[in-house]
C-alpha cells in the first residue's frame, strides 16, 4: 500500500507539473486561489498587491470554479499547492467536516478604526472555526428593463407570473435558490422556507410550482451566461449573481434592474488547506485581508458587501445602493441556509434532476 | 574457413549470439519507449486505476467506526438494534469527536440517508449529555433514531468491499439483506442519462458521417493544393477554443440569433414562433457535429487517399454503372475510415460535457456532467468511479462488437 501510495502522490506532482501549478518552496511566495473575472481583480487590486508591497511575500493568484474536487485530491495525496483559497460558504462547511482545512481560530483579526474588537465587528455567521469572512453576496432576479414596457416587475411572485410579466425567464441548472424562491412565489412563509423544503411534500410543492412556468424556462450552466442571456434578450428575466448585474448596468451601461425583493445571500471565507507549505505567510495574508479598509477598497471595486460592518460604512457613497448588505436592499433578504442544503442537497439535487429529465 | 562446415555446436553457438543480439535489441528498443511508457503508466494508467478502486472498496467507514461496524452486521434489519449497537455507536462518535473526524462521518452517512448529517453531528454535540440506556437516550435527543432508515444506512456503509455504489448508479435499490429492487420512479436518473448520452453520441455520430463522408471523397478527389487549402478550413474548427466555438453556436441559434432573423425576415416564420434551435437537444446536437466533425473527415480522408481511382475506371470499364462502381468497388474500401471514424467520434461524444452543459438546456444533462457533479460538489467519489467504471466498461464492450461487425482486424483506438 505505501509503494501505492508514495506512486499515487508522485502522480500528483507530476500532474501539478503538468497543469502549471507552482510546486512551493518552504518559505516561497503563497498561492491564492479565487474565482478570476472581474472578481478576481478585485481581490488582486484590493488584497494581493498591497500585501505584497507591505510584507514583501510574493502572492500568486490561481483560479478556480469552486467545488472541493481539486482541494480534496491536493490534501489527500499529501502535496498541498494552495495556500489561502476563497470559497463558498457550503463548500467551506463541507470541507470543514472532512478535515480538509486548517483551524483558523488563532489568525489575527485586525481592529476596526474606532478601535473596537475586530471579531465583533463581522457580520454573524462570517467567522467559523476554519474560515474568515471576506463578502456576502446574493442570487438576485434582475431583469431587461427594455423587454417591459408599462408595469415593471418588483416582487420575486413577478417571476413566476408569466400572464402580467411575459418573456422567457432565466435559472441556473440546480435546486438552490430557485426552490426557495417557488416556495415563496407559493405563499409560504420566508421563514418557514426551509423547514417546508425539508419534507418530501415541499420538495413537490417547489417543483409544481416551477412546472407551472417550466416552458418558459432557459436553464443556464455558468454565471456569466445570466447577463449574457439578458442582453441578447433571450430572457426577460433571469437569476443572477448581483455583483454581475451591477458590473453589467454600471460599467457597460446595460439597461439592467435588480430585484431585490427576497435576495438569497450567502457569505465567502477565506480558508487554509490542511498541509499548506506556507501556513504562517497564509495566515498573515488572511489577517491582512481582514482589516476594514483593505475590504472597503473592494467595495469600491465590485458590489459584494464587506463581511466587517465597519468596512461597509467605509464603502463609497456611489456604491452603496448596489450592495446586497445596504439597507433598503436587505429588508426581505433569505439567508441561504448552509446547514440545510448541507444535510439535504445530495437527495433534493437528485430529485431535481430527474425533474428536469422528466 | 571458406570451406569449413558448420558443426552443430558452432550452429548453437551462433543461435545463442543471435538471440543474445536480439534481445539487446528489444531491450533498447524497450528502453527507448520507456519514458512515454513511464508517462503514461504515472499519469493515466495509475490514477485511473486508483480512482475505479473507490468504486468497489471504501474502508474509511469500518475503520472510523470499528465497534459500531463489528455490533451491527449481526443486526437483521428488522425493527431496531440492540442497545450493544447504540453503545458501540455513542463509543466511536466519542473517539471520532476527539479525532475531529465526526464531520466526515457524518457526511458518508448522509449520502445514504439524507439530514443523517445533522443528525450525528447533533448527537455529537451532546455527547457528554448521553448516558446509559443509549436507546432511549439517542430517541429522546431525536425521533429520528428511532428509524430504521437511520441504522440501515450505517449498515450499508459498514462493508469495506462493496456493491452499492454500482447498485446506485444502475438506479437500483438494496435493503442491505439481498433484496434488490429498483429505485421508485421519481428517483430514477442514471440509467436514462446513460441512454440519453448513447442516443445523443449515435445520433450525433451518424450526421457527422452524412457530412464527412462527401467533404472527405471531394478533399481526396482534388488535386492535391486544392486540397490542401480546404483542409484548412476542416481544421479551422480545431485550432479555436471549444468554448468560442459553443459560444459563436448560441449567437447564430439563439431566439432573436442570426438564423432566426433571417427566417424571421424571409418570412418563412412569424416574429411569434421563432424556432426553438438552441437550449434543447437539437443545440447540443448541432454544436457538438460541428466540433467533432474533422474528428470523422480526418481518418476518412487519409482512407480515401490511399485507395487508387483506377479501381473505380476498372470497374466502369468493366461495364458497371457509376452508382454500381461506388457502391461495390469504392464504399467497402472505405470501411476502415468509416469504422475508425465512427468510433472516434461516437466515443469523444459520450465524454461531452462543456457543450451540452452551455447549449442543452434542460435536455443538456448527460452522464459525464453527473460524473463531475460528483467528483466537484458532493465528493461521492465512490458513485462517480462507479459511474465511470460503467461508462468505461460500455465503451470497451462497444469497441469489442463494433470490431467484430466491422471486421476491420487492423483498427486500433489511437
Amino acid at each position: 500500500m505505501s509503494v501505492f501510495k508514495t506512486l499515487q502522490s508522485t502522480v500528483f506532482v507530476v500532474a501539478a507539473a503538468a497543469i502549471g501549478a507552482p510546486v512551493l518552496a518552504q518559505d516561497g511566495p503563497i498561492t491564492v486561489v479565487s474565482f478570476g473575472g472581474s472578481y478576481g481583480d478585485s481581490i488582486k487590486q484590493a488584497y494581493l498587491a498591497p500585501f505584497q508591497q507591505e510584507s514583501g511575500i510574493k502572492a500568486n493568484m490561481v483560479d478556480y470554479n469552486g467545488g472541493l474536487g481539486e482541494l480534496r485530491a491536493q490534501v489527500e495525496s499529501g502535496n498541498v499547492t494552495w495556500d489561502a483559497v476563497d470559497m463558498e460558504a457550503q463548500d467551506l462547511v463541507r470541507a470543514c467536516d472532512d478535515g480538509l482545512l486548517e483551524p483558523l481560530t488563532d489568525v489575527v483579526l485586525p481592529k476596526s478604526g474606532d478601535g473596537s474588537d475586530g471579531a465583533a465587528d463581522f457580520i454573524k455567521g462570517t467567522l467559523n472555526d476554519c474560515g474568515v469572512g471576506t463578502i456576502v453576496w446574493s442570487t438576485v432576479v434582475a431583469f431587461n428593463s427594455e423587454m417591459f414596457q408599462g408595469k415593471k416587475p418588483s416582487k420575486i411572485a413577478d417571476f413566476f407570473d408569466v400572464d402580467r410579466f411575459p418573456g422567457k425567464r432565466g435559472l441556473m441548472k440546480k435546486p438552490q435558490s430557485a426552490l426557495e424562491w417557488a416556495l415563496v412565489a407559493d405563499g409560504i412563509a420566508d421563514q418557514d422556507v426551509y423547514k417546508v423544503l425539508a419534507t418530501p411534500e415541499g420538495v413537490e410543492r417547489a417543483l409544481a410550482k416551477l412546472d407551472a412556468i417550466r416552458d418558459h424556462i432557459v436553464w443556464w450552466d455558468a454565471h456569466a451566461q445570466a447577463p449574457q442571456l439578458l442582453a441578447d434578450k433571450e430572457v426577460s428575466m433571469t437569476m443572477a449573481a448581483n455583483g454581475r448585474i451591477y458590473t453589467a448596468a454600471v460599467v457597460e451601461k446595460k439597461p439592467f434592474v435588480t430585484i431585490w425583493d427576497r435576495q438569497i445571500w450567502a457569505e465567502e471565507f477565506w480558508a487554509i488547506p490542511k498541509g499548506a507549505r506556507n501556513l504562517d505567510a497564509a495566515k498573515k495574508f488572511i489577517s491582512f485581508a481582514s482589516r476594514p479598509e483593505q475590504m472597503a477598497v473592494q467595495a469600491s471595486k465590485i458590489a459584494y458587501g464587506p463581511a466587517r460592518k465597519s468596512a461597509a460604512a467605509l464603502a463609497s457613497e456611489e456604491m452603496r445602493p448596489y450592495l446586497p448588505t445596504d439597507k433598503a436592499n436587505f429588508a426581505t433578504a433569505i439567508h441561504n441556509d448552509v446547514e440545510f442544503w448541507a444535510d439535504h442537497g445530495d437527495a433534493i439535487n437528485e430529485r431535481f434532476l430527474v425533474w428536469l429529465n422528466k | 574457413m571458406s570451406d569449413h562446415v558448420v558443426s552443430v555446436e558452432d550452429k548453437a553457438v551462433l543461435k545463442k549470439q543471435l538471440s543474445t543480439a536480439l534481445r539487446l535489441q528489444k531491450f533498447r528498443a524497450v528502453l527507448l519507449v520507456a519514458p512515454l511508457l513511464l508517462f503514461v503508466l504515472i499519469t493515466f494508467l495509475v490514477p485511473i486505476a486508483s480512482m475505479l478502486t473507490r468504486s468497489f472498496y471504501s474502508p474509511d467507514f469500518a475503520r472510523e467506526m470499528p465497534a459500531t461496524a463489528a455490533t451491527i452486521s449481526s443486526w437483521s434489519g428488522t425493527d431496531l438494534p440492540d442497545e450493544n449497537v447504540y453503545a458501540a455507536l455513542v463509543q466511536d462518535l466519542t473517539s471520532a469527536q476527539a479525532r475531529k473526524t465526526i464531520g466526515s462521518i457524518a457526511n458518508a452517512v448522509n449520502m445514504e440517508v439524507s439530514g443523517a448529517r445533522s443528525l450525528i453531528m447533533k448527537l455529537g454535540r451532546n455527547l457528554d449529555d448521553i448516558d446509559p440506556p443509549y436507546k432511549q437516550a439517542l430517541d429522546k435527543l431525536d425521533p429520528k433514531w428511532s428509524n430504521s432508515e437511520t441504522w440501515q444506512a450505517l449498515q450499508n456503509l459498514t462493508p469495506e468491499y462493496t456493491g452499492r455504489f454500482y447498485l446506485t448508479a444502475v438506479d437500483l435499490l438494496s435493503d442491505g439483506h439481498a433484496e434488490i429492487s429498483l429505485q421508485p420512479e421519481d428517483r430514477r436518473i442514471y440509467a436514462p442519462l446513460f441512454l440519453r448520452t448513447f442516443a445523443i453520441g449515435a445520433i450525433v455520430t451518424l450526421i457527422c458521417l452524412l457530412l464527412g463522408f462527401p467533404v472527405a471523397y471531394w478533399l481526396s478527389a482534388l488535386p492535391l493544393r486544392y486540397a490542401n487549402v480546404l483542409m484548412i478550413f476542416v481544421l479551422l474548427p480545431f485550432w479555436t477554443s471549444l468554448l468560442v466555438r459553443t459560444t459563436a453556436w448560441i449567437v447564430l441559434l439563439q431566439n432573436q440569433g442570426v438564423i432566426n432573423s433571417l427566417l424571421v425576415w424571409a418570412g418563412a416564420v412569424g416574429d411569434g414562433n421563432r424556432l426553438p434551435l438552441i437550449f434543447n437537444s437539437v443545440g447540443t446536437v448541432i454544436a457538438m457535429t460541428h466540433i467533432l466533425l474533422p474528428f470523422m473527415i480526418l481518418p476518412l480522408y487519409s482512407v480515401m487517399k490511399t485507395i487508387p481511382p483506377s479501381y473505380l475506371r476498372a470497374a466502369r470499364s468493366l461495364g458497371a454503372n457509376q452508382l454500381t462502381a461506388f457502391v461495390r468497388v469504392y464504399l467497402p474500401q472505405t470501411k476502415p475510415g468509416v469504422a475508425a471514424g465512427c468510433l472516434l467520434v461516437f466515443i469523444l461524444s459520450l465524454g461531452y460535457y462543456i457543450t451540452p452543459a452551455l447549449v442543452g438546456g434542460e435536455s443538456g444533462t448527460l452522464i459525464s456532467n453527473i460524473i463531475a457533479h460528483h467528483v466537484q460538489k458532493s465528493l461521492n467519489w465512490g458513485l462517480a468511479a462507479a459511474l465511470s467504471a460503467l461508462l468505461l466498461l460500455s465503451v470497451l464492450i462497444l469497441y469489442w462488437a463494433y470490431n467484430r461487425l466491422a471486421k476491420v482486424d487492423g483498427l486500433k483506438l489511437g
